[in-house]
C-alpha cells in the first residue's frame, strides 16, 4: 500500500517536473507579454496590462507591418515551392527517372548542410544582381529551404496513390493528363496540403536567411522580434514571440492527423 | 524550424514506376519528360544552394591578395580556434543530452505500466516540436535570466537565495535551449520506431525478470539504432547551423561560430574568414554525416 502510494507520488512528481521544464519558459514569456512594469528583485511583474498589446497591434506599428510582410512572403513561398515540388514529387513518386539517386541527393542537400555560410554567400550573390533587401530575394531563400520538405512529402503522397485507380481511368479512355488532374492530384491532395502547411510555417519562422538577405529593407516578424529583444524591449518581443508561437503549437496539435507515429516509423 | 521536419529520406517502397517497366530503355521519351518535371526544382537548388557552397569554398581558400592558399584558415584558427572548440562542445553535449532524454521518453512510452502517466507524457513532450528557434531563444532569455522564472522557482523552493545567483545566459543557456527545442523531434522519431517494434522480445525479457532500464538499453535501443542515428545527426547539424540562439543567449565571448561568421561579414566585410569558418562547419557536419553513412553501411552489410 505504502509502496504504491510512493510510486504514484514519484510518478506525479516526475511528470510535474517535466511539465515545468516544458511550460515554464513559455509561461515566463506569456508573463512578459502582460507585464507593464517588472524589474529585479521582484519575482512577478509589478503592474499588469495590455498597453503593449495596443502598441503592437495599432495599425501603424512596426509589428503589424512586419506581420504583413511575413504573411506575404510565406504565401508566395508556398506557391513557388508547390510549383516546383508538385511536378518533381510526381516524377520521383510515379515515374521512371534516370539519375534518381543523384537528383534526390541534390534536392536533399539544403537540409543537410550548415546554412549560415551558404546564406551569406547567397546574400553576396543577390547583392550583385540586385535581389538583396527585396521580397523576391527573401522568397527565393525560403523556397530553397522549403523545397526539401515539399518535394519529400509530395513524392511520398504521389507514391501512395494506387496505380490501379490511374489504370482504371486510362482504360475508360481518359488521357494521361486528364488522369493526373482528375485522379492522381486529388488523391495526393492531403499530402500536398500538409506540405504547404510545412512550407508556410518554415517561411513564417525563418530567421537566418532573412537576416542576411532581407536587410535592411525587408523586416519579417522574426527579425522584428529579434530587434525588439536585443533593444531590451521585452514586452514587445514577448508579444511578437507569442504571435509566432500560436501557429507552431496549432500545427503540433494537428500534425497527428497528417502523420501518425507509425508512419514516422517507416522513415529513415 | 530548420531540420525539425521529418528525416529527408523517402519512405521505403516508393518509386513503383521504376519496377513497373524494367524492360524499357533507360532513356525513353517517358524518362525524358520525367526529367523535365524535376528540372525546375533541381535547377533552383543548384543555383541557390550548390553554387553558393562552391563560392564559399573558393572564397575560403582565396587570400586577400587573390592567391589560392590557407591564409584565411590561419587567421580563422588564430582568432576563432577557441570558438570552434566551444561550438563543438556545445553541440556535442546537447546531442548527448538529447539522446538520453529521447531514449528515456520513448522508453517510457513503450514500457510504462501506467496508462495515465504514459498518456500524460505523450501529450507533454511534443509541445516545443515546431516552436521556432528564435521564439525558444526569447523564452529562455526571460526564463534563464537572473530574475527569470528558473532562478525564482529555486528561490521560492528555498533552495537558493536569488540574490546570490547569476543568470544562465551563457553556454549553459544555449545548451538548455537546444535540448528543449530538439528533444521532442528526436523523441518523436524514436518513439515511432519503438512503437513499431515486435513486442514479443520485450515481453519475453520482461517475463524473465529484466528491468525496464535493461530492456530499453539492451533490447529496444539496438533495434532502433538506425532511426536514432538519423534523428541525432539531423539535430546535430541543425544546432550547428542556428544563428539566433547563440546571438540572443550568449552574445559575448566565447560564442558559436555562426555568430562569428555574421560578425565577420557585417563588421569587416571579411568574406574570406567568414567562409573559412563556414568550411569548418561543413567539415563538422560532414563528420556527423559520416557517422550516419557508416551506420547505414553496417546495416546494409548485416
Amino acid at each position: 500500500m505504502i509502496a504504491r502510494w510512493f510510486g504514484r507520488l514519484t510518478r506525479g512528481a516526475m511528470l510535474g517536473f517535466f511539465a515545468y521544464l516544458i511550460f515554464a519558459p513559455i509561461a515566463n514569456l506569456a508573463l512578459w507579454a502582460v507585464a507593464i512594469q517588472w524589474y529585479f528583485p521582484h519575482k512577478l511583474p509589478l503592474t499588469y496590462g495590455f498597453r503593449y498589446w495596443y502598441d503592437v497591434f495599432k495599425p501603424t506599428s512596426d509589428a503589424v507591418a512586419s506581420l504583413g510582410t511575413s504573411l506575404v512572403i510565406a504565401v508566395i513561398t508556398v506557391a513557388v515551392c508547390l510549383l516546383m515540388a508538385v511536378p518533381a514529387g510526381y516524377a520521383l513518386g510515379k515515374r521512371r527517372l534516370p539519375w534518381r539517386g543523384p537528383i534526390l541527393l541534390i534536392l536533399l542537400l539544403p537540409q543537410a548542410f550548415p546554412s549560415v555560410a551558404v546564406y551569406l554567400n547567397v546574400a553576396r550573390l543577390f547583392y550583385i544582381v540586385g535581389l538583396n533587401g527585396t521580397i523576391a530575394g527573401v522568397v527565393l531563400v525560403h523556397a530553397v529551404h522549403g523545397l526539401v520538405i515539399a518535394v519529400w512529402i509530395a513524392a511520398a503522397a504521389f507514391a501512395a496513390v494506387d496505380p490501379e485507380l490511374e489504370l482504371a481511368a486510362r482504360n475508360m479512355g481518359a488521357s494521361a493528363a486528364r488522369t493526373v488532374f482528375t485522379v492522381t492530384l486529388p488523391l495526393a491532395a492531403p499530402g500536398l496540403i500538409a506540405a504547404s502547411i510545412f512550407v508556410f510555417l518554415e517561411s513564417l519562422d525563418e530567421f537566418t536567411g532573412t537576416y542576411f538577405v532581407g536587410v535592411p529593407d525587408v523586416t519579417t516578424l522574426p527579425l522584428m522580434m529579434f530587434n525588439a529583444s536585443l533593444n531590451g524591449n521585452y514586452q514587445i518581443a514577448a508579444i511578437t514571440a507569442l504571435i509566432l508561437l500560436v501557429p507552431s503549437i496549432l500545427f503540433m496539435l494537428l500534425i497527428e492527423r497528417f502523420l501518425s507515429t507509425e508512419t514516422l516509423a517507416k522513415i529513415g | 524550424m530548420s531540420g525539425s521536419a521529418p528525416s529527408p529520406t523517402l519512405p521505403r517502397g516508393h518509386g513503383g514506376g521504376r519496377s513497373a517497366a524494367p524492360a524499357a530503355s533507360r532513356w525513353g521519351p517517358a524518362s525524358a519528360s520525367a526529367f523535365l518535371l524535376v528540372a525546375p526544382a533541381v535547377a533552383t537548388v543548384l543555383a541557390l544552394f550548390v553554387y553558393p557552397v562552391c563560392t564559399s569554398l573558393v572564397s575560403a581558400f582565396t587570400s586577400r591578395q587573390g592567391q589560392l592558399g590557407f591564409d584565411n584558415f590561419a587567421k580563422t584558427f588564430a582568432l576563432y580556434g577557441g570558438d570552434i572548440i566551444f561550438t563543438l562542445l556545445i553541440v556535442l553535449v546537447s546531442t548527448a543530452l538529447i539522446a538520453v532524454l529521447a531514449a528515456a521518453i520513448g522508453g517510457y512510452l513503450v514500457l510504462g505500466r501506467h496508462p495515465g502517466a504514459v498518456a500524460a507524457l505523450k501529450w507533454l513532450y511534443r509541445w516545443p516540436l515546431f516552436v521556432p528557434f528564435i521564439v525558444a531563444a526569447q523564452c529562455m532569455r526571460s526564463f534563464l535570466a537572473k530574475n527569470g522564472m528558473f532562478n525564482n522557482t529555486l528561490d521560492a523552493l528555498g533552495l537558493v537565495d536569488v540574490g546570490t545567483l547569476g543568470g544562465l545566459l551563457d553556454w549553459r543557456g544555449v545548451i538548455v535551449t537546444f535540448v528543449w527545442k530538439e528533444t521532442p523531434f528526436v523523441a518523436l522519431l524514436v518513439a515511432g520506431a519503438m512503437a513499431a517494434l515486435d513486442r514479443s522480445g520485450i515481453e519475453a525479457a520482461r517475463n524473465l525478470g529484466a528491468s525496464g532500464m535493461r530492456i530499453l538499453c539492451e533490447i529496444i535501443v539496438p533495434q532502433i539504432a538506425g532511426v536514432f542515428t538519423v534523428g541525432l545527426v539531423l539535430a546535430f547539424v541543425t544546432m550547428l547551423s542556428v544563428l539566433s540562439v547563440p546571438l540572443m543567449i550568449s552574445g559575448g565571448s566565447p560564442t558559436m561560430i555562426t555568430v562569428d561568421m555574421a560578425f565577420r561579414v557585417n563588421s569587416y566585410s571579411d568574406y574570406g574568414v567568414a567562409n573559412a569558418l563556414g568550411v569548418v562547419s561543413y567539415l563538422i557536419a560532414a563528420a556527423a554525416g559520416w557517422a550516419y553513412i557508416r551506420r547505414n553501411l553496417a546495416e546494409a552489410a548485416a
